[in-house]
């Protein structure tokens, strides 16, 4: 299909999806309008009934715990495509990927740099801690925090070098801590049935509502999520730059 | 006004489809795709807004006030992590892409392959 003709379809089709839209949205009152009798039963349910005070984490973690399992595991399979497509072949077209230059010196990055990126290295890891912990108060949780805490690897590569990076960020490790930030939230589940419950149910005691230990298993869950989440980013940017330096060598 | 961001949401969806349709440049592509989807995050929180609502967490309002809908925000907050991953995903299809076959415009691949 030639190109003019393939834009001719698309508009074709444009117009039809934008019909589309146009009839799907028909059934919906204006913005601030709408209802929901599920979203009102949540925020009447999540602190009497769970001892949780942000509702956006009582559906994700506790009331639709299931299917953020389901989403989490899609994050765990990118992350292994990412790792399965960038990893080095013996049959790369573009050659070895040896290193041709051994003990040469790789210039630091600028003095600013390296103090801002120290400077804020710290407080990132605290940031990103406090968010993990207290998904159940306040808004953050697991997915959020563990973005947060992948930064802080980030920083220290800004300055630092390759070489230093891969040294406190051992690719061993991050895939352990992947691994278990995956299967933490399995077994959790897994623990609850031991315990006499259905499959991710709540049956942990919920402590007092306001607390860092409120929410039973959401807490638990909140905590696999983050090793996953910041476990996984950070195992991304490492077969990436590891990806940037082959490049940069040949 | 109170129907816009469900006009802004389908919007995006198409010019985001336009841009997958046209592009020369995988980089490009993927960043096309990453435009489809917000468009269902436009969409979600249109969704689940509420009037005058507060947002749905109960650390400083009293448990049960009326708040805007939980349940879109929590479909909404997963995915936009999910979504880098899949990002990151697609980006290295395009660098494997550019290191077999030498060039990340979708319609040379066609032709360079065999």
């Amino acid at each position: 299909m030639t190109r003019p003709i393939r834009t001719l379809f698309f508009f074709v089709s444009a117009a039809l999806l934008a019909l589309a839209f146009w009839l799907s949205y028909s059934d919906l009152a204006p913005l601030g309008r709408n209802t929901s009798a599920y979203g009102d039963l949540v925020n009447s349910i999540t602190v009497p009934q769970r001892h949780i005070t942000d509702a956006v984490t009582a559906v994700n973690f506790d009331i639709r715990g299931f299917d953020t399992l389901g989403e989490e595991f899609i994050l765990f399979a990118s992350v292994l495509g990412v790792v399965l497509l960038m990893r080095r072949r013996s049959d790369d077209p573009m050659g070895d990927h040896e290193d041709k230059a051994r003990g040469r010196i790789v210039p630091y990055p600028s003095d600013a740099v390296r103090v801002t990126a120290l400077l804020l290295l710290s407080p990132m890891v605290l940031f990103g801690l406090y968010i993990v912990s207290h998904g159940q108060l306040t808004p953050g949780g697991g997915f959020q925090g563990g973005v947060v805490l992948s930064t802080a690897p980030l920083l220290f590569y800004l300055a630092s070098t390759y070489p230093q990076f891969r040294a406190v960020t051992p690719p061993r490790l991050i895939e352990a801590a992947e691994a278990v930030g995956a299967s933490a939230y399995i077994f959790i589940g897994g623990v609850c049935m031991a315990l006499g419950g259905q499959f991710l149910e709540n049956v942990l005691p919920l402590g007092k509502t306001g607390t860092l230990v409120s929410g039973g298993t959401v807490a638990l869950i909140d905590l696999g999520v983050g090793l996953e989440v910041s476990a996984g980013f950070v195992l991304m940017m490492l077969v990436y730059l590891e990806e940037l330096m082959e490049a940069k060598e040949q | 006004m109170s129907y816009l961001p469900y006009a802004v949401a389908a919007w995006l969806f198409i010019i985001g489809l336009y841009g997958v349709i046209t592009s020369r440049n995988l980089v490009h592509l993927c960043i096309c795709v990453s435009v489809i989807q917000s468009s269902s995050y436009v969409l979600l929180l249109a969704i689940g807004y509420r009037t005058g609502r507060p947002a749905p967490v109960y650390a400083d309002i009293p448990a049960g006030t009326p708040a805007v809908d939980p349940v879109v925000q929590a479909l909404m907050l997963t995915d936009v992590v999910v979504e880098v991953t899949v990002m990151a995903l697609l980006l290295a299809l395009a660098v494997q892409v550019h290191k077999r076959l030498g060039t990340l415009d979708p319609d040379r691949l066609r032709k360079l392959r065999g």
